[in-house]
Formats: C-alpha cells, structure tokens, sequence
C-alpha cells in the first residue's frame, strides 16, 4: 500500500512514530547530559503529540487526560528535574566518553531490526500501522537498555529508564488507545513516585562515592577479593 | 467482599500513621497490631471463601479464590511474625545508634506500604492494576535497602531499583500485548481484567499471547529472582534490614510468581499448547542448578540464605512449569512451606548478626555456646529448608521430584544433584557457625523468638500431615490452575 493512501492519522501517526525512534537514536549516541536530557524532553513532546492526535481523532475523553498527564510528567517535570541535579553537581560541562560509538549505533540497529522480527507473527490480522507503532515502541524500550548499558552517568541510566516507559506508553497509545484510565493512572503515579526517589538517590550516591559515575559503585560482589 | 476491602484499607491507614508517628517508642508494637488486624481480615476472607466459593466485587475491581486466598493469608501471617520480630530488632538497631527518628518513620510506613502492595496484587482482577502494584513494592522497598545509608547499601538499592524497574517494565509491554488481543474481540473496559480474559482465553491470539507471556516471565520473573535477571537478590537481602530480607524472601518473590502463574493461565488456555510452560521450566531448572552452585561461594550470611531463595523459587517455577495437577499441587504447597522457613531463617539470621556484630560468615561463631536459641533455631531452620525430612519442604520436594519423574524422568538426576549440591552449600558454611566455642566478645542480645518457634512448628506440621482444610484448598487451587485434580 502506497504511504499516500493512507489517512492523515494514520499517516502522521507512523512520521511520529519514526520520529521518536529517532530521538532514541540521539539519545544513544549523546555524551553531554544537558542535550541528553533535551532530547529526552523532546521524545515526551512527540508522544505528547501522538496522544493528543489520537484523542482528536478518535474523539476520545481520557487520552486528552493521558496527554496532559505525559505534558506535565514526560515534558515538563522529569527533564526540570533532572536538569536541576546535572546543574547542582556542577556536571554540565562533563562530556562522557563513549566507548565504541559506532558498535554501539549499530548495536541499536540491529536491535531495531529485531524489534521487528520479533512482532512479524502479529502481522497477520493487523494493519502495517500497527506492527510499524508497535516494533518502534519496542525498539525504543530496547534502546533505553541499551542507552543504559553503554553510558556509566547515573542520570543518564534514568533517562534510559524513563525513555523505556516512553516506548511502552506509545506501544500502549496506537495499539490499545490507551489502557483503561486507572491502569494508566496508576503508571503515571509510578513514574512520578520513581522520579523523585531518583532525585533523592543521586543525592545518596553523590554523598557516599562522590561522583556519579556508576562504574564507582562496585563494592558489591560475586568474586572474593 | 467487605473484608478485602478492610484488608487494603488497614496498612493504607497504616502509611498514613507511621509517617507521622513512626519514631516513637512503642510503635514496633503498633506495627504488630496493625499486621494483626491483616490477618483476621484475611481469615475472614478466607472463611468467606471457603464457604461459598471464589468471590468476585461488584464492580469485578477484585477477585479472591481458591489461588490467591491462601497467599492472602499466608501473606498476612509472615507480615504479622515479622512485625513481631521487627519490633525488637528495629529497637536494638536504634539503641546501637545505625538509624534517626526519621528513618525509623520511614521504616515502618514503607513496611505497611509493601504490605498494601502485596495485597493489592494478590486481589486485584485488573491485570494493569497487578503491574502497578508490583512496581510499587519496588518503590516502597528501594528506599528501606538503602536504610543504613552505607556505600553498599546504596549501591545494592541502585542495583535494585534500575534492575526491577527495567525488566518490571518488560512485564508492562507484555500487558499490553495481552490488553491489544484482548480488545479485538472484547469491551474495551473489561478487557484486562482476568476473570473476563480467563472465560475468553480461547478466543484471544495464540501468537500475541505467546509473545507477550515471553515479555511476562522476564519482566516479573526479575522479580522472582530467576537466572540470569538475579543479580539484585543478594544485594538487596543482604545490605537492608533483615525484617526486610525476610519479607522480600517470604512475600515478594511468591507473589511475583503468584503473576506468572495467572498470566500462564491464559497463555495456556489460548495456545492449547505447552509452551509457556517449556519456558517456565527452562528457567526454573537453570535458577535451581546455578543458585545451588552459587550457595557454596558465600561469604555474608544473608547473601547465602538469599541464594537459597533463588534456589526454591526456581524449583517452584519449574514446577509449576511442568504444569500437570501433581506438579501444581507440589509447587502450592512448596510456596508455602518455603515462605514459613525462610522467613523464620532470616529471623535467627538477624539475631545471629546482631550477636556476632557482622554478617560474615567468618567471623559468626559457636552460635549454639553463645544464645542456644538461636544456634538451634538457626540450624532447625537449615536442616528444614534443606529438604530434611519431616519438615514440610521435604514432602514438597518429594512430590515435585515424584511429578518430574512422572512427566520428564531425564531431568530427575539434575534435580537431585541440585538438592544434593544445595545441602552441602548450606551446611558447609551453617555448621561453623552453629557448634564450636564462644569467640570472645560475643554476647547473648534480647530476642524474641516465638516467630521462629510458630514458623518452624508449622512447617513441621505440614511434614507430618499437611491439615485436611489446607489440603482442601490446594487442591482447588490445582483444579483451578490446571483443570483437573491432583490424585
């Protein structure tokens, strides 16, 4: 089916949804925290976007509240929180190095293309949006961890964390039309409890090791030393 | 339905209290009375239940049967003996000067907020609700790992935190594969919740739902403990407080389980087919063998009790894995008996390290000489959680061996070498600890060790005759999980 064909909806639906692959992709290979956090900022703006056009179009009471719960949640409070701490630690000039850049995007290449795989068996009694929205949502959860492994700042890990419960909103946003209100209220509330007890967490760690940076915290482990 | 509802209410009143008035010098005692009125609201469910069959709310927000009652109960009990515990241990923590007031506050208003969550999980029918639930035992526990505030302690809540959030949030995308076959044939609003799925779980996508189950046993199964997603385990049993380490044995990683479970329910009744079971198996026999090896390598005396709770939940999977009435009925009765001794080890545990001022094994000595109690309690609860019979967990080893042999007798000799490594890890590193003289230095400390006294009484109860109504209610359980009854 030619792209032209399709509905607007649909249409913007599957640019939003490259578009917030995209963003992943940024995130991936971003070394200074402020950016990251922007980037991050903008991922929640396009999700943001997706709901609220999926509200319109489907004339639809409670995503206007989901998008107005991911505005506020996703856009506006995370990324001013997180802004505060990289500030606060004085960690806005840091530029973290990032080993293996290129294995790492094409590491999220792959992973991407596996999303895919592993969604091919729905494709049979569904529409291309669907499979298209749902392997991007599940790349974006996958990036997220791989965002998380191959950067050691802590902030970072919860831009990660937080960009994986992106992937899942939007996963649950095009495919469901969101889950029932309570199931998603309850999300939101986790997210928001999780958010401040990071906040409260690299105050923590930032007394106890005096950085950040995860790979300091190895005191834990298997082997005797 | 009235007491489920009293049942979520009580510890919810409970945050509420303790954040204001958690510092005050009887309150390990109020903790005890709230944990108390738990449990009678759940005994009272359970009569209801027994009585007149599962119940489902009014508005089918919550559902108790067969299943979940005795998880309820049992939930609701462990809670009780640890509070008991807690009470004294917590005292002994503030006298040696470890915790402020405010910490204290926050001890006992997020030990009442992880029992709201517990609850929560176990009644809820909503399969979102059961999500958010099981990411808010995370939150309400993560801040009590890292209660002492030591560089470890934060690195092991860290660890924990990223660890559980990331792979709980794998659980969420398999709800919503769930949720999405769900809408295609079903309304909207009734469409996650599990008694509506469970009637139409014929109708639901075989391929979605195998894919979702695949992101469900990942998600909550790093919650489980399973291998290879266990590394926060032993962190965070070993750096919290040990009342924590005993809930987090004796609760959380059951009802982790407890989802599983009912998600494979519906996977199974979709796919007609075996394979949610193949990978329950899969996982469980490798948690088993690798946690049993892991046992013998321990140097911090929660850390090796911790193993051994991966150890007996990964044997639980794999039974439940194996999925016939037999296997099922083994792995309910190994749930329980496995959360009534592990968390009365993690009570003489405590003790001990509160003795011997340290967690390392090393240095925990001649406990027997020192506070006879607690080394015998100690080494009782060893030898039970061993499979030594007549404790219970040997009659529930017993018949999982016994279903394995039935369904899958090539993996018989893996389990048995798994049992019989587990033992030798155990008891290469309890036995020093136990006999042998007083180290200098070593004093008795005030412990109050009736929980362990019930606990223990009750396993060896159950190793005996398990009681006719508890038989009663694992076997509809069985019927209701696998169909059919197990003898």
């Amino acid at each position: 089916m030619e792209i032209l064909q399709l509905d607007f909806y649909t249409q913007a639906v599957l640019s939003l949804a490259a578009l917030i692959g995209l963003t992943s992709f940024l995130m991936l290979g971003q070394g200074r925290l402020l950016r990251l956090v922007f980037v991050f900022a903008l991922q929640g703006l396009l999700l943001t976007l997706a709901t609220g056009l999926a509200a319109y179009t489907l004339d639809n009471q409670h995503l206007y509240i989901s998008a107005a719960l991911t505005l506020a949640l996703k856009v506006i409070f995370i990324p001013w929180l997180l802004r505060r701490h990289v500030l606060r630690m004085n960690m806005h000039r840091d530029v973290e190095a990032l080993h293996n850049k290129t294995a790492v995007m094409l590491g999220g290449a792959s992973l991407m293309i596996f999303s895919y795989y592993v969604l091919l068996p729905v494709i049979s009694n569904t529409t291309t949006m669907m499979v298209n929205a749902l392997a991007v949502s599940l790349s974006v959860v996958l990036l997220g961890m791989l965002l998380m492994i191959s950067h050691r700042q802590a902030i970072a890990h919860v831009v990660g964390f937080m960009s994986i419960e992106n992937g899942l909103f939007f996963a649950a946003i095009v495919s469901t039309r969101g889950m029932p209100m309570v199931v998603e209220l309850g999300i939101a509330f986790d997210v928001l409890v999780a958010a401040v007890l990071f906040g409260i967490f690299f105050m923590h760690i930032s007394k106890s090791i005096d950085t950040l940076d995860v790979d300091m915290l190895n005191r834990l482990n298997e082997v005797d030393r | 339905m009235i007491p489920a509802y009293l049942l979520l209410f009580v510890p919810f009143v409970g945050i509420i209290y303790f954040a204001l008035a958690g510092h005050q010098p009887q309150v390990g005692r109020i903790n005890t009375w709230f944990n108390a009125v738990a449990l009678v609201m759940s005994l009272w469910l359970a009569i209801n239940v027994l009585n007149s069959g599962a119940i489902l709310s009014g508005s089918q927000y919550f559902i108790v049967d067969s299943f979940n009652v005795y998880l309820i109960v049992l939930t609701a009990f462990v809670g009780l003996t640890t509070s008991i515990f807690s009470a004294s241990y917590m005292a002994h923590e503030k006298d040696l000067g470890k915790l402020t007031d405010k910490r204290l506050r926050l001890y006992y208003s997020m030990y009442q907020g992880f029992m709201l969550t517990m609850y929560l999980v176990l009644t809820t029918n909503n399969m979102g609700i059961m999500w958010v639930a099981m990411e808010g035992a995370t939150l309400a526990t993560v801040m009590l790992v890292s209660l002492y505030r030591t560089p470890e302690s934060i690195e092991a809540a860290w660890k924990y935190f990223i660890l559980c959030g990331v792979g709980i949030a794998q659980a969420l995308f398999g709800t919503i594969l769930l949720y999405y076959a769900a809408i295609q044939s079903g309304d909207a609003e009734t469409a996650l919740l599990w008694s509506v799925l469970f009637e139409n779980a014929a109708q639901l996508d075989p391929e979605i739902l195998e894919i979702a189950f695949v992101f469900m046993l990942v998600g909550y199964g790093t919650k489980i403990g399973l291998v290879p997603l266990h590394n926060w385990l032993p962190d965070a049993h070993s750096e919290g407080p040990t009342p924590m380490s005993a809930v987090l044995s004796g609760l959380l990683l059951n009802d982790a389980l407890y989802a599983v479970v009912r998600n494979k329910m519906l996977v199974d009744g979709a796919t007609q087919s075996h394979i949610a079971g193949y990978l329950m198996m899969g996982f469980g026999l490798l948690s088993f063998l690798v946690a049993a090896l892991f046992l013998h390598r321990q140097k911090d005396i929660k850390r090796l009790f911790s193993y051994s709770s991966i150890e007996h939940m990964g044997l639980m999977t794999f039974a439940f894995g194996i999925g016939t009435p037999f296997a099922t009925f083994a792995a309910l009765l190994h749930m329980t008996v496995h959360s009534l001794t592990k968390s009365a080890i993690f009570v003489t545990v405590g003790h001990a390290a509160q003795i011997a001022g340290t967690q390392s094994i090393d240095r925990i000595r001649g406990l027997i000489n020192t506070q006879p109690k607690v080394g015998w309690g100690l080494l009782i609860g060893t030898l039970a959680i061993a499979g030594f019979p007549p404790f219970g967990v040997f009659v529930s080893e017993f018949l999982v061996l016994l279903a394995t042999m039935h369904s899958y007798p090539w993996l018989t000799p893996l389990l048995l070498l798994g049992i019989g490594l587990a033992c030798a890890g155990l008891f290469r590193n309890v036995q020093p600890m136990v006999y042998g003289a007083r180290p200098e230095g070593q004093q008795p400390v005030q412990a109050n060790l009736w929980p362990v006294m019930i606990h223990l009484a009750l396993v060896l109860w159950m190793g005996l005759a398990v009681p006719g109504f508890l038989a009663n209610w694992f076997t509809q359980a069985t019927v209701l999980i696998s169909g059919s009854a197990p003898l």
